[in-house]
């Protein structure tokens, strides 16, 4: 029998109704992906980064092509894909604590209050949060709300952890400490990732495979480049490691290919 | 020597050059002038922090108290005359004393609440305390079926379809075209009073309701969807909280249009109440009466709507 990744995404197609007929966003997408991998997701805007993460996520439905995780097949949104939404999707009206506490009461089935506001707090710790913990997310800085954003997530202990562009809306600085953050949370939790970024950079930096996929409507895969940089990462010290910049240019030479002809199928 | 000037003498003691600076072996040379105003006397507010309060409360204070004495004077001034057709300030204190100063004649506190006589001589606040009875209960009736019928007409689609149309129409429909038809269901006064309040404050609480349903940030969906919140959950922890602003608003308007039908509906029927209060004065000739109710009218509406925006406030913040 063929040994099924993690996660695996087998000719998913997703194609929307609109006025003018259907609209295929994806078309025949095959990914798999390791227990433990960390996978950046790049492409131009409008390739259906984002509707390839919703589905799954099972935000969106496939029209057709399966998506198994661990060997179910994702059909319903849920906890175990949690998702870190690019404007943070805070709830406004709760506390940092009580955010990240609506998520743990959701998936901490049979543990005491006390073992629940631990795991919270313990949470809000490794993403450096603890001293906001009674602050509404109107009080704190972008930034901060993202880490909340992230802290929720992980709180969940998911089986993926879906990142749609967390960093697009913060400034270069904060991008650059929140990526740290991530950095150190994978290396503690070695949680299965996929993120969608923009950013060359931060795609090569934190990822160990950098998936690029093509312009919309009817993207598919491009290309699949590895990135063999051993870990623990540092921003500065990789600079020195030639395999970054190859991979570095590969994807901006992938890109650019795209950019100057955008009507290229992989 | 002024204390600017000494200070000016101090880096420049022979008073030629101006202060000058250096940079990086340029020196700049300042006029004279700038460097004088450079040294600015020093701040002549105060500097203890209760008069710097009093300073505030007065600054707030003293325009409208200013405005309102100058109000008084161009109304005593255009009805301080003979034969005026409304009577001036000091006219209304002349003959509307006993009105203005014993507001709560037959008002009795006890232990089972606030007792208003029904006949014979009543004050002004107790005609007022009548008055806010009926608006009470009318209203609470109104809020707890405008916020389920606003929700409902904001999350479902048929029901809106069914229901908008409807909603449309009646709430252009003025408070005392409704009695008619209230006093022939009803027949009699009190509950007929209470449903001119119930169908005048619903309307604004249940569109404004709706408005909040329909204007959910639909990012909280995909995270209640990925929270995997069962219905419940997502509208008491995600819909309710996210419409509070929107009910609240609804609530305010609500409350105001209570009151001003209530005043209208109680002239035209009579008893105890300060829309009778009003027209009985009139036509006892004493208009005098009617302006003192007027002020109470405004008053206790202002402070209904400062009431029910504070404990707005109060929900928002929990």
């Amino acid at each position: 029998m063929k040994h099924r990744s993690y996660l695996a995404l087998e000719g998913l197609t997703v194609e929307f109704p609109t006025k003018a007929g259907m609209f295929c966003a994806l078309d025949h997408i095959d990914l798999s992906i390791e227990k433990g991998q960390f996978v950046a997701l790049i492409g131009h805007s409008g390739c259906g980064k984002s509707t390839l993460l919703n589905a799954v996520a099972g935000l969106v439905k496939p029209t057709r092509g399966v998506i198994f995780l661990d060997g179910d097949v994702v059909e319903q949104p849920g906890p175990d894909r949690a998702v870190v939404f690019q404007d943070h999707s805070l709830l406004p009206w709760l506390t940092v604590e009580e955010n990240v506490a609506l998520a743990v009461s959701k998936t901490s089935k049979g543990k005491t209050k006390a073992e629940r506001s631990d795991w919270a707090m313990h949470v809000l710790e490794l993403v450096q949060m603890t001293h906001a913990a009674a602050k509404r997310p109107g009080e704190i800085s972008g930034g901060m709300k993202q880490r909340v954003g992230i802290a929720r997530a992980i709180a969940m202990n998911p089986r993926v952890l879906l990142m749609d562009e967390p960093f697009g809306a913060l400034d270069a600085l904060t991008r650059a400490a929140l990526q740290d953050v991530v950095m150190d949370l994978q290396a503690k939790l070695q949680n299965t990732v996929l993120m969608i970024t923009h950013d060359v950079d931060e795609a090569v930096l934190l990822a160990d495979r950098v998936v690029m996929m093509s312009n919309g409507p009817a993207a598919r895969i491009g290309k699949d480049r590895p990135i063999d940089i051993a870990r623990p990462r540092n921003r500065l010290g990789v600079i020195d490691i030639p395999d970054y910049g190859a991979a570095r240019a590969d994807v901006i030479r992938f890109l650019h290919e795209f950019h100057r002809n955008p009507t290229l199928a992989a | 020597m002024t204390f600017a000037t000494a200070q000016v003498a101090a880096i420049d003691p022979a008073g030629e050059k101006a202060a000058s600076v250096q940079a990086e072996g340029v020196l700049v040379q300042y006029p004279k002038s700038a460097v004088f105003r450079r040294f600015l006397p020093p701040s002549d507010k105060p500097s203890h922090p209760a008069a710097a309060a009093f300073q505030r409360i007065v600054a707030t204070v003293l325009p409208t108290t200013i405005m309102l004495a100058l109000l008084l004077t161009i109304w005593q001034l255009a009805c301080g005359h003979e034969g005026s057709a409304l009577p001036s300030p000091l006219a209304v204190w002349e003959q509307s004393h006993d009105v203005i100063m014993h507001p709560l004649k037959g008002v009795t506190f006890d232990a089972s609440g606030i007792h208003v006589q029904e006949q014979g001589d009543v004050g002004i606040a107790g005609h007022i305390i009548g008055s806010l009875g009926r608006v009470l209960v009318g209203y609470a009736l109104a809020s707890v079926a405008g916020v389920l019928l606003g929700m409902l007409v904001g999350t479902n689609l048929y029901a809106y379809r069914a229901l908008d149309p409807l909603f449309q129409v009646l709430r252009t429909v003025p408070p005392l075209a409704w009695l008619p038809i209230s006093l022939a269901i009803f027949q009699d006064v009190r509950p007929s009073a209470i449903f001119l309040i119930f169908i005048t404050a619903i309307w604004p609480i249940i569109l404004n309701t709706a408005a909040g349903v329909q204007n959910i940030n639909p990012a909280y969906r995909n995270v209640a969807r990925v929270l995997a919140l069962n219905p419940a959950e997502y509208f008491f922890r995600i819909v309710l909280p996210a419409c509070v602003p929107h009910i609240f608003t609804g609530l305010r308007i609500g409350v105001g249009m209570s009151w001003l039908a209530i005043v209208a509906a109680e002239m035209v029927q009579g008893g105890t109440g300060i829309g009778f209060f009003i027209w009985d004065s009139y036509n006892s000739s004493l208009l005098s009466d009617t302006i003192v109710a007027l002020v109470w009218i405004g008053l206790t509406g202002f402070a209904l709507d400062r009431i029910v925006a504070a404990i707005g406030r109060l929900v928002a913040r929990t």
